[in-house]
């Protein structure tokens, strides 16, 4: 019923050896458990657990693709699956450049992703440590009037990966957290903030840093107010820039290119950003949430510079896109877990940090807006116009210090004009839980929205 | 392909799971099985590019223990994998106490509010690409500057069982299929999007309503219009919203601050105020599981419960939450059928089903000429919100400029953001053209469930545009 490791990446092998004369198959095999603890006030609200497993099959046959999926690892199952892959296969459009990929040689990155730890970690220790979570937020300060939500999580998972045409891999790693939803209140206005901390293994969290963060982000909130409209400075916070850089995974596919609906297209080797921007994706990097020794399609992962002081370097390619744009896979082929075909995309991306420290940054603008957290971003970024617009809350910031809160504002530019307008980079860079690390970025000037 | 709603699970195995799962104490126990279907076809670039299909079947069981809920689930459907499942869920919820319970169920007959005619399993996956090859066909043809067409199909068949401790026993079967397109319009200005959607909880006749080449044409038209499209305004301006298109902003506004478990918690801006004035006497707001055929409906919400119309705004007077089990229990009130979740893997919680304003009794044309200075918005997309201070976003995807009580220019993409009560009680008219909008998918704590929205045409007297002009 439950394979192991090596069985996993056998049953992922017997899958791609199914395949017949004339056809490619590739078998995505993954397996998770998941613990999940929320707690409110003193109590334990919910206690999760559970192991869920399935497949995802490729199969290309005279240059057509078909997915398909089942959440389950039965030996018949999969036979299904196959199938309903090969009918898939057989009512798409046939391309010259749709294929698998074959191996590339270019050596796997071992990384340590896996805590044996982890396994053995008991419930009550999970259960106590989302309580003390809970407890330390509102010990954190006195305005603190409610803890929303305590939650442990902890995440253990497996893949593995064959295909036909020889390529292989198997991957695990472990990840926890804490993380509380602190809630402060002064007379009728209260403020809301998120604290947060991520580690492969209990031993790696930092839950006095998530109370305080929560605890400290809610309480300086309290009583902002809608600020005027007007054209000004922004410093995105690391928690907000991680969350911005992660859109430039999508908005650099070589796929977009592809497709003629990249903002970038017949930009390679100009310059698209500010000279001091070098944005990279490198999920080789063990601190990263989304390192991985393979990407989505069994390809070694690898540190690709997509922008370097500035200048447009490259695109994001799988392999289906690469073939089409006559190059070579840059191993960025991501899945949303196994119900989804392999698509392009980035797990690691991270912008070479300056070195001042936040403070700096701020002094360095004198006057302007620090982005605390931003809303919206699905609703209000265009990856094809550019276009940008996001809700945001924070403080403005005079003569380099941090002065009242606002919020019920959007922040608005394009997406070229503030890769252009960066002028600041912080030294303070952060690993996330995200696509991409965070840091302190500055950028010349947006037009917020208010009264 | 056969049609029938198999039994997902025996009778007698679950009430003995049931008896299972509260076999060392506990109040309250939960078997929600699922057998889920899709498949999805994308015709991009003029080709079809990705045809995928899959199948997930399992069963999530839920122990509660004075205030805790122990849940595990399980792809394994045998009385063996349901048990283990059992135990795993009780032993969650540190069940104590003892002895052997019996549990009776009755299974409830519910009529599904959404019959299906055409099976879309049943309908061959040639006649699909048809549908869309044809869309992206009439997209191009809608103007040499359309440079992308992307065309997506997407149908569903969830069979779930729910029975519980209470006696509970209920079936149902959801069928959705949703059609949708973005195209990508080019010219001297850049590029820019347009979009369209439909989608409804019934089978392929859904294409009998609906045809696909004038989906094509209204996505295209959006982003060909915007190309000469001038950036949004900075600020506060009337905003009116064209029916049918802005659902969003209710959902958004109130719908999540009326959630029951935010109001346990203190963290919306809406508790304690019902009997209270909350938006302007012009406002009546619903939500309704049972509105035949739309995004949200079901036959039974995922506790097992037949879904109901529940008023939730009377004229303006805040008349209730919505419930889930859970937190109808600890308020001692039955549940409004708001209990969902997005697949056998989640636990259930509030959240919406199909929500909407209902009809004022203004010309919407008349609604327009009475505005001397705004923006018109035509279609929203999605929005955010933070329950607590009651600020929320949304986008708009196609809006033009008010002068002089006339819509001129086309403006280019932004969010809006509010304050809910403040946004409820600004809303100074309301006109006599209610429509259902598009079909949403509401994100709550990482779950994902299908919603329907729907208002008629109405004005907000100040909002703030998040745009870019000076």
């Amino acid at each position: 019923m439950k394979p192991s490791a090596g069985e996993l990446a056998a049953l992922a092998e017997k899958v791609a050896g199914w395949a017949r004369d004339g056809e490619a198959v590739e078998a995505y095999l993954s397996r998770e458990t998941d613990t999940e603890v929320r707690v409110f006030e003193g109590e334990v609200e919910s206690l999760s657990s559970a192991t869920s497993a399935g497949a995802g099959i490729r199969v290309v046959a005279g240059n057509r693709q078909g997915f398909a999926y089942a959440g389950s690892l039965d030996l018949d199952v999969l036979g299904e699956t196959l199938g309903e892959a090969r009918d898939n296969a057989s009512f798409s459009s046939p391309e010259g450049w749709v294929g698998l990929p074959v191996p590339d040689g270019v050596q796997v990155v071992a990384l340590d992703l896996w805590r044996d730890e982890m396994a053995v970690y008991p419930t009550a220790s999970k259960v106590s440590a989302a309580l003390e979570l809970e407890k330390a937020v509102r010990a954190a300060n006195a305005r603190i009037r409610q803890v929303e939500s305590a939650i442990w999580g902890d995440s253990s998972s497996e893949m593995a990966l064959a295909s036909s045409l020889g390529l292989s891999a198997a991957d695990r790693s472990t990840v926890c957290y804490l993380s509380a939803v602190a809630v402060a209140g002064e007379g009728g206005g209260s403020q809301i903030a998120h604290g947060y901390t991520v580690g492969r293994a209990p031993s790696e969290l930092d839950p006095g840093k998530a109370a305080a963060d929560a605890a400290s982000r809610a309480v300086r909130m309290l009583g902002a107010t809608k600020p005027r409209s007007g054209h000004l400075a922004v410093i995105l916070e690391p928690r907000v820039s991680a969350q911005l850089l992660s859109l430039l995974g999508n908005i650099l596919s070589g796929e977009m290119v592809l497709k003629g609906i990249s903002l970038f297209t017949g930009h390679l080797g100009e310059a698209v950003a500010a000279p001091a921007f070098t944005l990279a994706d490198d999920p080789t990097q063990s601190e990263a949430w989304g390192a991985a020794a393979f990407d989505a399609e069994g390809l070694a992962c690898r540190r690709n510079v997509m922008i370097e002081d500035g200048v447009l370097r490259c695109f994001l390619y799988d392999s289906t896109s690469a073939r089409r744009a006559g190059t070579t896979s840059t191993a960025n082929a991501i899945r949303a877990g196994y119900k989804s075909a392999p698509g392009v995309g980035a797990g690691a991306i991270c912008l070479t940090p300056g070195n001042l420290s936040q403070e700096e940054v701020l002094a360095q603008i004198g006057d302007g807006l620090l982005v605390q957290s931003v809303t919206g971003v699905h609703s209000g970024v265009n990856p094809v116009s550019g276009d940008f617009s996001v809700g945001a809350e924070g403080l403005m910031v005079r003569d380099g210090q941090l002065a009242e809160p606002v919020k019920e504002m959007t922040i608005a530019s394009t997406i070229q004009r503030m890769l252009q307008g960066v002028v600041a980079i912080g030294g303070d860079l952060e690993w996330l839980p995200s696509p991409a690390a965070g840091l302190t970025v500055a950028i010349s000037e947006m037009s917020m929205s208010g009264v | 392909m056969t049609h029938t709603a198999g039994t997902l699970i025996d009778e007698a195995v679950v009430a003995r799971t049931l008896g299972r799962a509260l076999a060392t104490g506990g109040e309250f126990a939960e078997v929600f099985a699922e057998d889920r279907r899709g498949s999805l076809m994308t015709f991009d670039d003029g080709r079809v590019e990705d045809l995928s299909s899959g199948r997930e079947r399992g069963a999530g069981i839920r122990v509660v223990v004075g205030n805790t809920t122990g849940f595990a689930h399980t792809a394994d459907l045998t009385e063996e994998g349901l048990l283990a499942a059992a135990e795993a869920a009780s032993g969650a919820a540190r069940g104590g106490g003892g002895g052997v319970r019996e549990i009776a169920l009755s299974r409830a007959a519910t009529a599904s509010p959404s019959p299906v005619e055409v099976f879309p399993a049943g309908v061959e996956k040639e006649r699909k690409v048809e549908l869309l090859r044809r869309a992206d066909q009439a997209a191009r043809d809608s103007g040499g500057a359309i440079r992308q067409v992307s065309v997506h199909y997407r149908d569903s068949r969830r069979q779930v069982l729910v029975a519980n401790s209470e006696g509970v026993l209920a079936t149902d079967d959801q069928v959705r299929v949703r059609f949708g397109l973005s195209a990508v319009a080019g010219g001297d200005t850049g590029m820019q999007t347009g979009g369209e959607a439909v989608g409804a909880t019934m089978g392929f006749e859904l294409f009998d309503e609906h045809n696909v080449e004038g989906l094509a044409r209204s996505a295209a038209q959006r982003a060909l219009l915007k190309l000469k499209a001038r950036p949004a305004p900075s600020g506060q301006v009337p905003v009116v919203i064209k029916a049918g298109s802005g659902g969003v902003l209710f959902h958004e506004a109130c719908g999540h601050g009326l959630e029951a478990d935010h109001i346990a918690k203190q963290v919306s801006v809406f508790a304690g105020r019902v009997g209270e004035q909350v938006a302007s006497p012009l406002v009546t707001l619903v939500d309704d599981g049972t509105m035949s055929h739309e995004w949200g409906a079901m036959a039974i919400d995922d506790e097992g419960h037949p879904t109901q119309r529940n008023v939730l705004i009377e004229r303006g007077v805040l008349t209730d939450y919505m419930w889930d089990w859970l937190r109808a229990r600890k308020d001692g009130r039955p549940v409004s059928t708001n209990g969902r979740r997005e697949s056998y893997q989640h636990l259930p919680m509030v959240r919406m089903t199909n929500t909407f304003l209902m009809n004022g009794d203004e010309d919407p044309e008349e609604i327009i000429r009475q505005t001397s200075y705004g923006v018109y918005v035509a279609q929203l997309g999605g929005g955010q919100v933070n329950t607590t201070t009651g600020d929320f976003v949304f986008g708009m995807t196609e809006a033009y400029l008010i002068e002089d009580g006339k819509v001129t220019e086309p403006i280019r993409d932004a969010n809006l953001i509010g304050n809910g009560p403040e946004v409820l009680r600004n809303i100074d008219v309301i006109g006599n053209d209610f429509a259902m909008g598009w079909p949403g998918t509401c994100g709550k704590q990482g779950q994902g469930v299908p919603v329907g929205m729907g208002q008629p045409t109405l004005r907000v007297r100040a909002l703030t545009i998040g745009g870019t002009a000076r």
